[in-house]
């Protein structure tokens, strides 16, 4: 029997290398005897897939339901008996494609509820709008059409219209009650008023024989601010699960050893302090530990910003998102309020939380302006035409019109509507925006923070080439094959494939030995092999009776990051590196970037002192980082761009996550968030014109319903294809292949 | 003009159908994965679940 090929049967998609597999046990939910596990399935894309990795897990011993959703990715399998959550993952890892657990949770299901809810109520209004108008048609063009059978039409409508607009007018009504009940006004009262005065004022014209009924108008208004609301619910539950596997990605399982000695597999939200847990190596801390026993090497990269690994001890605070690199590690959890560096961080993000919520949206604004403005003008234009001698119905019906005619509509659609295309173009670039006003923040930037390691440059060390080396590279990787040390990986990647040296033994935090071609030979630091010391981002290797030779590394920045910095310094923006790691690697990546302005050393606390001067200077800096150390500047920052590969804290401090390898999506989303700003302000401008023109109309009593209906409607579509305006004029995709 | 009485409820009858197909279809979860839908259609052999 031949190897089934790995990946795509058809070849759409690369298959995935082998990965490590997390025991996702801390993931199986159990009801009533059945098991279930949600797993996230990258690579998978057509039928071939489909048949593939379903057909694989439902051989499975006790599989007795698997289902693939290829819109989305996950996989749903259900299970009877003693079979290993492990076992599902490594079935589909094992056919080439990348798999993990992940936490369906309640946040999801309630997003997904909204979502249909909003849907149901927009086909509603739809369906409405659809018959309304079209009844209404008959009363606007018939030359001479009786009055029963204008009642009659107008009794349907009011059948169509009332029960419609009460369903679908919900999700406005209870914000607009909420909004009132804290004494503050959004963009849903004045709809929620309109939408009511215009079926009143309908059902008193129809029941006094009148001619002007405005039945379409309510469920008109409301179909179109739900298809933005639909439109946005949609996109946040996208942005969300995409988020929630980038998520997925990382560490969010730990190895607990209970009482009894027995190691289990556990979510990390359910370690408590005082729990012993084990790290193994390569594995990566979800919360905060202080070493027990074991000797290795930390990675701290996302905690400090050093590229150096550290040496472990005991008694040592690992916190998380530290990378164990050699041998497994007893560690004890702590609480993490406890430490000092975390609850600095904690007191970061919170004083930079407050700062931002005092942020007033631009559709807020204009809410607080419209509102009193246009009642205001209603209530005037009800006095006027009272004092002229007009009966109280006339002036009412003028008072309502004015209400109608102004059509909160297009104010309210204006806004998020450029929100949710804006949203959705950078959903495609790969960056994850986590609220609406962000852009608006984004839009303002002047100046760029970037923090160095992992953010401008790719965070794993790479060779330094030099030129004649003798073969000793491919001599080193049979050694550095057996380390997960940052070096030895590097060292592994520049040699490609190969053996794997005799008796080798990983000493911890020191290098590797092992014997080539039955010579005893080392890797590792200058101590460890055997030289006097030196500065130490280097490895040295050595063969039995041979001089040591030295190997160098460099954090190297992006491909695009010289490029990227270009883009934004032709934007108007200064660009500047504020880093944890020290200066000579600080200064040697702000070179091959192009940065002039940089600061290394930086604590987290120094990195939040250096936004607030920013900010005192009047500068609006947007900082992008990824590491713990970065949290509390992320937050402080004017807006803040997390990466992918973020620890969880810097990602939930940010405005937005990106992911992938491209740096250049820094300039595109500030460039997107400033087209955005600007579709805004056009939008207000239009809805300001029209509103300019049209209160004079619903002032002078011309406003019949078939203007109202035209105005609504051609108001709304301009608003609406003008946000779209940004969707359609894409950049070419600048990711070329690198 | 008649006619009317007759007409205008059966198209508002005939539009409240297919609203309420469209909702039964969303509520029954056909939606959930178009993509999945598409090619599941092409596989030769129907498991059941």
């Amino acid at each position: 029997m031949s190897a089934v090929a790995a990946g795509c049967p058809n070849r759409l998609a690369p298959a995935s290398a082998p990965a490590p597999i997390q025991d996702p046990s801390a993931f199986v939910v159990e009801r009533s005897g059945v098991k279930s596990l949600d797993i996230l399935v990258r690579g998978a894309s057509c039928a071939g897939c489909l048949g593939k990795i379903e057909g694989a897990v439902s051989r499975l011993s006790g599989v007795d339901n698997v289902r693939l959703n290829l819109s989305t990715g996950s996989l749903h399998v259900e299970w009877k008996g003693a079979l290993a959550p492990r076992a599902i993952l490594e079935s589909v890892s094992s056919l080439g494609y990348g798999a993990s657990a992940f936490d369906q949770g309640q946040p999801e299901e309630g997003r997904a509820r909204t979502e249909r809810s909003l849907l149901i109520a927009m086909v509603v209004a739809g369906f409405a709008a659809g018959n309304v108008m079209l009844l209404s048609e008959a009363i606007w063009w018939a030359k001479d059409i009786s009055a029963e059978t204008r009642a009659l039409i107008q009794w349907l409508s009011a059948l169509v219209s009332i029960p419609a607009t009460a369903f679908a007018g919900r999700p406005f009504f209870i914000s607009a009650i909420a909004s009132v009940a804290q004494r503050k006004l959004n963009m849903d009262v004045p709809i929620s008023l309109a939408v009511i005065s215009a079926l009143g004022l309908s059902l008193y014209e129809t029941a006094v024989g009148g001619t002007h009924t405005f039945y379409d108008a309510p469920v008109m208004l409301l179909f179109f601010l739900l298809i933005g609301r639909f439109l946005d619910a949609r996109l946040r539950r996208q942005v969300y699960s995409a988020a929630n596997a980038l998520a997925a990605l990382q560490t969010a399982t730990a190895t607990r050893i209970g009482l009894s000695g027995i190691a289990e597999a556990v979510r990390a939200s359910d370690v408590k302090a005082g729990d012993m847990l084990v790290i193994s190596a390569g594995e990566r801390l979800a919360i905060d530990a202080e070493v027990i026993s074991g000797d290795s090497a930390a990675d701290l990269r996302l905690v400090t910003g050093e590229v150096e690994p550290a040496a472990t001890f005991a008694g040592q605070i690992l916190h998380a998102g530290s990378v164990n690199l050699s041998a497994p590690l007893r560690v004890r959890a702590v609480s993490p309020a406890s430490q000092s560096l975390m609850a600095d961080i904690g007191r970061l993000l919170e004083a930079g939380e407050q700062r931002k919520s005092t942020y007033r949206k631009i559709a807020d604004k204009a809410a607080e302006l419209y509102v009193p403005y246009v009642h205001a003008t209603a209530v005037l234009g009800f006095m006027g035409w009272m004092m002229f001698g007009a009966a109280p119905a006339q002036a009412a019906y003028i008072a309502v019109t004015v209400l109608i005619i102004t059509c909160p509509c297009a104010l309210a659609l204006a806004a998020p509507l450029v929100q949710v295309v804006a949203a959705g173009r950078l959903f495609r670039e790969g960056a994850f925006l986590a609220s609406g006003d962000a852009l608006e923040r984004i839009a303002t930037v002047d100046y760029v923070i970037f923090d160095k390691t992992g953010t401008l440059t790719l965070g794993d060390p790479v060779l330094r080439p030099e030129p004649d080396r003798h073969g000793r590279l491919e001599l080193a990787a049979t050694l550095a094959r057996a380390s997960r040390h940052p070096f030895s990986r590097a060292i592994v990647r520049a040699a490609g494939p190969g053996q794997l040296a005799k008796e080798v033994v990983e000493h911890p935090g020191q290098g590797v030995s092992g014997r080539i071609s039955g010579r005893p030979a080392r890797l590792g630091s200058a101590s460890f092999v055997g030289v006097a010391d030196r500065p130490s981002s280097a490895l040295w290797f050595a063969i039995d009776g041979e001089a040591p030779e030295a190997f160098y590394f460099d954090d190297v920045v992006r491909p695009d990051a010289a490029e990227t910095v270009g883009r934004l310094r032709a934007m108007g923006i200064d660009v500047a590196i504020l880093s944890g790691d020290g200066d000579e690697r600080v200064a040697r990546a702000a070179a091959a970037a192009g940065v002039e302005t940089w600061t290394a050393r930086a604590t987290p606390q120094s990195k939040a002192v250096y936004l607030e001067a920013l900010e005192k200077a009047g500068r609006r800096a947007m900082m992008v980082g990824d590491g713990l150390n970065d949290a509390g500047a992320l937050a402080r920052a004017h807006a803040s761009l997390a990466t992918g590969g973020a620890v969880d804290v810097s990602r939930l401090a940010s405005d937005c996550v990106f992911s992938g390898e491209s740096l250049s999506t820094v300039a595109t989303i500030i460039e997107v968030a400033r087209a955005a700003r600007r579709r805004m302000r056009e939008n207000f401008a239009f809805a300001a014109i029209y509103n300019i023109v049209a209160i004079p109309i619903a002032l002078a009593g011309l406003s019949t319903p078939l203007v109202a209906a035209i105005g609504m409607s051609a108001s709304s579509a301009v608003v609406t294809l003008n946000a779209f305006r940004l969707a359609m004029r894409g950049r070419p995709n600048r990711r070329a292949g690198a | 003009m008649n006619v009317l009485i007759l007409m205008i409820p059966a198209v508002l009858a005939l539009g409240a159908a297919g609203l309420a197909a469209f909702v039964w279809a969303l509520k029954s979860g056909q939606f959930e994965d178009p993509k999945g839908d598409a090619v599941r259609i092409l596989g030769d052999t129907d498991r059941p679940g």
